[in-house]
């Protein structure tokens, strides 16, 4: 059916249109929006015979995410036609009204491009044929309707008017999306027909309590219900086209238009009863008082809406079949007087520059048409007879005066009702002959309003007209139409009821009557009950809501900081903390900790090493403030460390750690040139037991595991490494062909972190200036001497030395302890030994000194030989390796692996050089200038 | 003949990170054109390799012909495709961003990027544990360097947080390696979990607390409160191409446990079966529920960008937990989603700030800026808070569709709503609260060409939602699968003579 993806399509595909012509005129913009809009109309009225007359339901569906349950299907029955009516037929009628309203200075293309998306928005709601797409279309308004309030972004009311809108029918819309999807959970499909199929087994369901007031929290945040009517007074800052639309046919009907899309699936329990019915009355009751005191002309209105909203909700809530076609029935009639009367307020607005009632007065003289029109619709909204509103209003009354629901409180419910009528005329009356009667204040007159241009008249004319064609002759006007939406609605056969002006001298009539006099007199006699309701607290609404989120937001920073106060200690310990207690689980778990495995037995040297590097541990925590000291003591742990490699038979390890240790010592002690030699106390006495706490218990589990570790063995990879080292890696060392071969790739990735470590640091430090202090702590001044003659003839004479054995350490790497990544560290310790003797200028005065190309080159040169082998058609980084015969030489071993180590050795070099480099520059830069 | 395809994601940027480190006279044009190469190069690859994945098949790519358990190798399936893909398709916009001038000015941008993106893809590649370590050590160091790209105190002050507790969070991954060898004697991820499954584990209380440990850390990387509070600063101090690139980066945190989940933390016979899920359920939703409080609390838009995506790992992270394939399919939606649109949104700031002078990105009454980029605020906001119609909105419907607890529900639906009233408000006070007079500075449209490219690809995720629900519903089972994955990583198919 594609007539039906047509009518909800084009409004948003359109919607992009205004804003794209916005350059080609005013007249355009209006055009092109009001064309697809029209055209939309027109195609829905084609499909009237069918759905209205023949009662067929249109459908049609396209997949988008079925695995979720969500499908672009629409329905077109009498409830979706009805509304998709108002929506189309109003919002042409707005776009007309709209186009003369803007000023010259507004962006027409963007807000009839709000426009259109909002009406799509709407249409989809309306005609959506599945509970998720009906959630989206629901949200898409609430977006498009908050970018329409904000319209005059430039006023500070409208901004707080959209969030507050925003921020309520959003929250609504989340609440009905869990609600929605409960549902669909409930019956297994998201399908609409489906749902209402099974209102059965929804009702029963142990979720329905849960289910309806989900969806009645969005009903109610969107139809402005009590307590959630106070976004739409402040709405109000939105362009009166805006609200005429948004605020008397389309958005806050959205949510009436749910429970009556809902009816036949949510209603019909005591809860629904219970809940809708007294929110409906609330409201009813309470938008009405308000209506009556506001003075502005749009406040007014915005209040009565929600009063009309309280009332058909009100009539849902009764949950009788004749009072959701009362329901239906003043869903028509109140969208067409207020939308109407949306209008004559734009216009006096426009023509008078005020919407304040209190500085209006006498304008039939200048505003007879307006006036005119103005007063019919006024009288439609107060329920006088041979207009629309009358009807549905009676109709409403004879349902209030029915219910026999409350029990003892049967009488409540009319009177109420009744009193809502009353107030109701009497702030109708208010708004016609405040504005058009008595006398015109000055400043009026001065002003001389005059009428609109004709056709600017002309939407509010159609209206009003429809208000009369309605209340004289409903049967024929509305008749089949209520029919049809209401036979939808309630999902079955509709009740007996009489679209007659005349129904007899009943209890109804006499309800109308006494709310139209009493509310004439209410009008008459005012002035006592505006002394009261001055005496009344007036919340402002924004402010408050200002305040809540100001408050919110303030509090979720100060919890927020006090978890997370940016301080790294505290940080740490929140990392260290699931490791403590991870340590203090298994501890507490008490395994047997010592194995099968025996320990190895202890000597003396052994016993003494130990002492020496707990010894130095705790020194390095006792003193670690005076900074130079417990770097000392660090490298002695380390140092003890290499040494323990050495005793148990790993020389690769130890010559590894020996030479990390004297390059990060060397760093270090470079790093800390530039900072104070002495740390400050900062730590508390909590923080202190904190680190202690969980300091004792990592260390001591770490330990424990590893004893536990090592004296329970199992079958590990290890033995294929050794098994395969010379017949698959071809080298003796296995730490080495592990190193190159076996697990080459991982190395070819730390020296890649060697060289991005080089290359970030390098980074890291250019173009920064450090100040250096000229004198120590104690006051003395460095020496300036800043290379000692003995150190640096040391010095010069080691390096070839030092470069022959690194050489050797890395070609013999392979068979015995040595390699690539030792051979660097040596040949980087011997040539930072030049920089310390020589300083940096000495050295690069005679070597070349851009490292970066260095770098790179020895992770490229590991990675080709890896590459090499894809040549070859085997695996990145297969190793090859060949014995040779040389003369003299004798047996010569060249494994492919060999040249990977070759890229280690001149990546560690490098990178070592260019951190160096890097720090070593640091201090020259600033000494010359401290000279 | 065996297809070298998937060595490529990682030989492809190393090489190109180290030519371009090679190109000793700085030249920015050379430089960039290498890099821009490089990184489109990535994207039909990983095209490339998700194809092969999606035909059901795992790849396994046997580093220097050594077969597993004993050598390192590259497993190819779904997920690692599909993260390979998500990495390219954000690196290209990301790096055309940098290259308008954010590269600038700072030494080794180009290299450092490209080395990022190797560990990065490798991290998503490797089947074996320490490899993983090395991966994660090449993106640290890259990343720390990125993060301080550029320089201030600012950033000096996050970078030492980030690269502290990541390097705290390194030394504990080595340990629990350690230990994880001592339990199974194995480093191969598909071999821990045949261990387990044989009997075969020297002992349940070792393999208990490694496979804490790695939690711990893997944690950590992904940013799990309370071990969370690095991202905050590092994230919004970054530049805004770099904070870009590192939306990706929690989630290589989340992919490590995911890739573990059915081989060690999920296994029915491991011994940490149902020990880890409560823990990280609760932290899940204490994480969203606290970075929820962070987005509303920010007083910058970087601020609020990074507490997003603290909110976007809680999510997943629950989505983890729940641990049935129909979570895991929502959550990879999400995850992609979440992606994109956090890179977004950091590009965005990243324009914002520059046309907005000292104030910069606070959120703060200013001057106007061009609707251009209100517009695409409008978009992100929608697409970040998760409301109708785009790829937000359909990753919340699906989790929480498939994550039926109501804890979950009350605490993602009240962050969703936290969210929207945040956006609004930093929104209108960014974009609409401005000083009367002076006509915005006009955008120029390829400035926001790179972060439009991902805009669309949130919106193809919205158009193509059911098709792409189908992949990850696909991957989601071919993960749970774990002795599929172990028979294909450890088994048949001989070493090459």
């Amino acid at each position: 059916m594609s007539v039906l993806f047509a009518i909800v399509l084009l409004p948003l595909i359109a919607a992009l249109l205004p804003r794209l012509v916005q350059s080609m005129g005013r007249s355009t913009v209006a055009i092109v929006t009001a064309l697809p809009v029209l055209l939309a109309l027109l195609l829905l009225l084609g499909t009237a015979p069918s759905v209205l007359v023949d009662g067929e339901l249109l459908q049609a569906a396209v997949p988008w995410l079925p695995q979720a349950g969500l499908m672009l299907a629409f329905r077109l029955d009498g409830l979706a036609w009805l509304f998709a009516l108002l929506i189309l037929g109003i919002g042409l009628l707005v776009i007309v009204y709209g186009h003369y309203y803007l000023e010259k200075s507004d962006s027409g293309g963007r807000f009839f491009s709000l426009l259109l998306l909002f009406m799509a928005a709407m249409l989809g709601v309306v005609c959506s044929d599945n509970l998720l797409l009906l959630v989206v279309f629901w949200e898409l308004t609430s977006i498009s309707s908050f970018l329409l309030i904000g319209y005059w972004s430039g006023q500070a009311a409208a901004r707080k008017g959209a969030r507050m809108a925003l921020t309520l029918t959003g929250a609504g819309g989340l609440a009905l999306l869990a609600g929605v999807i409960l549902i669909g959970q409930t019956v297994g499909s998201y399908d609409l027909g489906t749902v209402l199929a099974s209102g059965d087994l929804i009702r029963s369901h142990a979720l329905y309590p849960l289910m309806l007031v989900l969806v009645l929290l969005g009903v109610f945040t969107k139809s402005a219900q009590f307590p959630f009517h106070f976004w739409l007074p402040h709405a109000m800052s939105a362009p009166t086209p805006v609200s005429a639309y948004l605020h008397s046919a389309t958005m806050v009907k959205a949510g009436v238009f749910l429970l009556a899309r809902f009816y036949p699936a949510l209603a019909g329990t005591d809860l629904w009863f219970v809940l809708v019915s007294s929110i409906g009355l609330v409201t009813l009751l309470l938008g009405a008082w308000m209506a009556l005191f506001r003075h502005d002309l749009k406040g007014l209105l915005a209040y009565s809406t929600i009063s009309h909203l309280g009332l058909i909700t009100l009539l849902f809530g009764l949950s009788t079949r004749l009072a959701a076609v009362a329901a239906v029935f003043h869903v028509i009639n109140h969208a067409t007087f207020k939308a109407s009367l949306f209008m004559a307020a734009g216009i006096i607005d426009h023509e008078t520059g005020t919407r304040d009632i209190r500085k209006l007065g006498g304008l039939r003289r200048y505003l007879p048409h307006t006036m005119a029109l103005a007063t019919v619709a006024s009288m439609a909204m107060a329920g006088v007879p041979l207009l629309n509103g009358f009807l549905s209003k009676e109709m409403f009354f004879a349902e209030a005066a029915d219910t026999p629901l409350y029990g003892s409180l049967n009488w409540l419910v009319p009177t109420l009702a009744t009193i809502a009528g009353m107030l109701s005329v009497a702030y109708s009356l208010r708004f016609v002959h405040d504005v058009f009667f008595g006398p015109v204040p000055a400043a009026l007159v001065a002003h001389a309003p005059h009428e609109p241009r004709r056709l600017m008249r002309v939407p509010v004319e159609v209206l009003v007209l429809l208000c009369l064609a309605v209340g004289v002759f409903p049967a024929v006007v509305v008749g089949p139409l209520l029919a049809a939406a209401a036979t939808a609605t309630l999902g079955g056969e509709l009740p007996e009821y009489s679209l007659a002006i005349w129904h007899g001298l009943n209890v109804p009539f006499l309800m109308s009557l006494l709310a139209l006099t009493g509310g004439v007199a209410i009008y008459v006699w005012r002035a006592p009950l505006f002394a009261l309701q001055r005496r009344w607290p007036r919340p402002h609404a924004p402010a408050i809501f200002e305040q809540a989120v100001q408050a919110l937001v303030a509090v979720a920073g100060r919890f927020v900081r006090f978890i997370d106060n940016g301080a790294l200690q505290r940080y740490v310990s929140w990392l260290m903390l699931p490791v403590a207690l991870i340590m203090l689980a298994a501890m507490a778990s008490r395994p047997d900790w010592l194995g099968e495995h025996a320990l190895t037995p202890v000597d003396g040297l052994s016993i003494l090493a130990t002492i020496v590097a707990v010894l130095a541990a705790l020194a390095t925590v006792v003193l670690r403030r005076q900074r130079l000291v417990a770097l000392l003591m660090i490298s002695v742990v380390g140092l003890i460390v290499s040494l323990a490699f050495l005793r148990l038979s790993a020389p690769d390890l130890a010559l590894t750690q020996l030479s990390v240790e004297v390059v990060t010592v060397l760093l270090l002690m470079l790093a800390m040139y530039f900072l104070p030699s002495r740390g400050v106390i900062e730590s508390t006495w909590w923080d202190r037991s904190r680190d202690l706490f969980l300091s004792l218990s990592i260390g001591v589990g770490v330990g424990l595991l590893a004893l536990f570790a090592m004296t329970h063995p199992g079958a590990t990879i290890s033995t294929f490494f050794i098994d395969n080292s010379i017949p698959g890696g071809g080298g003796a060392n296995v730490v080495n062909v592990i190193l190159v071969d076996f697990r080459g790739f991982d190395t070819l990735g730390e020296i890649t972190v060697l060289a991005i470590a080089a290359a970030g640091i390098y980074a890291l430090l250019e173009n920064l200036g450090l100040c250096l202090p000229i004198y120590d702590p104690e006051g003395r001044p460095w020496a300036k001497d800043r290379s000692p003659l003995v150190l640096q003839m040391i010095s010069r004479a080691v390096l070839p030395i030092a470069l022959l054995v690194a050489m050797y350490i890395l070609v013999r790497g392979h068979n015995m302890p040595g390699g690539g990544f030792i051979a660097g560290l040596i040949t980087a310790v011997a040539l930072v030994l030049q920089y310390v003797a020589s300083g940096v200028h000495w050295v690069h005065a005679r070597v070349p000194h851009n490292y970066h190309p260095l770098v790179a080159f020895g992770v490229l040169l590991a990675g080709l030989t890896g590459l090499a082998s894809l040549l070859l058609g085997y695996p990145f980084l297969t190793s090859t390796f060949e014995y040779i015969y040389w003369p003299i030489v004798g047996k010569f071993e060249l494994a492919s692996a060999m040249l990977f180590d070759l890229g280690v050795y001149i990546t560690v070099v490098g990178a070592t050089l260019l951190i160096l480099a890097r720090l070593g520059k640091l201090s020259v830069v600033e000494q010359e200038e401290g000279n | 003949m065996i297809s070298h395809l998937i060595m490529a994601p990682v030989l492809l940027p190393l090489f190109a990170g180290l030519l371009i480190l090679l190109e000793v006279r700085q030249r920015l044009w050379l430089r960039r054109a290498t890099g821009l190469i490089a990184t489109a190069l990535l994207l039909p690859i990983a095209f490339l390799l998700w194809q092969q994945a999606a035909a059901g098949d795992i790849t396994v790519y046997r580093l220097g012909n050594w077969q597993p358990p004993f050598g390192i190798v590259l497993v190819l399936d779904q997920l690692s495709a599909m993260m390979l893909l998500i990495t390219a398709l954000l690196a290209l916009p990301v790096y055309l961003h940098a290259c308008r001038g954010d590269d600038q000015p700072g030494a080794n941008f180009h290299s450092l990027f490209q080395f990022q993106l190797l560990g990065i893809n490798g991290a998503f590649l490797t089947g074996d544990l320490f490899n993983l370590f090395v991966f994660f050590e090449v993106l640290l160091i890259a990343s720390y360097a990125l993060l301080m790209h550029g320089q201030g105190p600012q950033r000096a002050k996050a970078g030492l947080h980030y690269v502290i507790l990541n390097l705290a969070g390194s030394s504990l991954f080595l340990f629990g390696l350690g230990l994880l060898y001592a339990a199974t004697g194995t480093l191969n991820m598909a071999d821990v979990g045949r261990v387990i499954c044989a009997g075969e584990l020297v002992s349940p209380l070792l393999l208990q607390v490694s496979g804490a440990l790695l939690l711990v850390v893997f944690a950590l990387k992904a940013a799990l409160l309370p071990l969370s509070f690095w991202l905050p600063g590092a994230y919004s101090a970054a530049s805004a191409p770099v904070a870009a690139l590192f939306a990706i980066m929690t989630k290589v945190g989340l992919y490590a446990i995911w890739r573990m989940w059915p081989l060690l933390y999920g296994l029915q016979d491991s011994p940490l079966h149902g020990m880890v899920s409560p823990w990280l359920w609760g932290l899940a939703l204490a994480t969203i529920a606290f970075a929820a409080l962070g987005v509303l609390s920010a007083q910058r838009l970087a601020v609020l960008a990074s507490w997003l995506v603290l909110v976007s790992v809680g999510t997943l992270m629950a989505a983890l937990t729940a641990s049935t394939p129909a979570a895991w399919a929502a959550g990879f939606y999400y995850m992609i989603h979440s992606t994109f649109a956090a890179a977004a949104l950091f590009l965005l700031v990243g324009l914002i700030s520059a046309h907005r002078g000292v104030l910069a990105d606070q959120i703060e009454e200013g001057s106007g800026l061009s609707p251009l980029l209100g517009l695409l605020f409008v978009v992100l906001a929608v697409m970040l808070v998760g409301l109708p119609p785009l790829s937000g909105f359909i990753g919340k419907l699906v989790l929480l569709q498939a994550v039926p607890e109501a804890a979950f529900w009350i605490v993602l639906l009240l962050a969703s709503l936290l969210l929207l009233i945040a956006f609004s408000r930093a929104g209108s006070t960014v974009f609409w609260r401005h000083q009367a007079g002076g006509k915005p500075a006009t955008l120029p449209l390829a400035a926001a060409a790179p972060l439009t490219f991902l805009l669309l690809l949130c919106v193809a995720m919205v158009v193509l939602a059911a098709p792409m629900m189908n992949v990850a519903a696909s991957t989601a089972e071919q993960l749970a699968n774990a002795q599929g994955y172990i028979d294909a990583v450890l088994g048949a198919a001989e070493v090459m003579p």
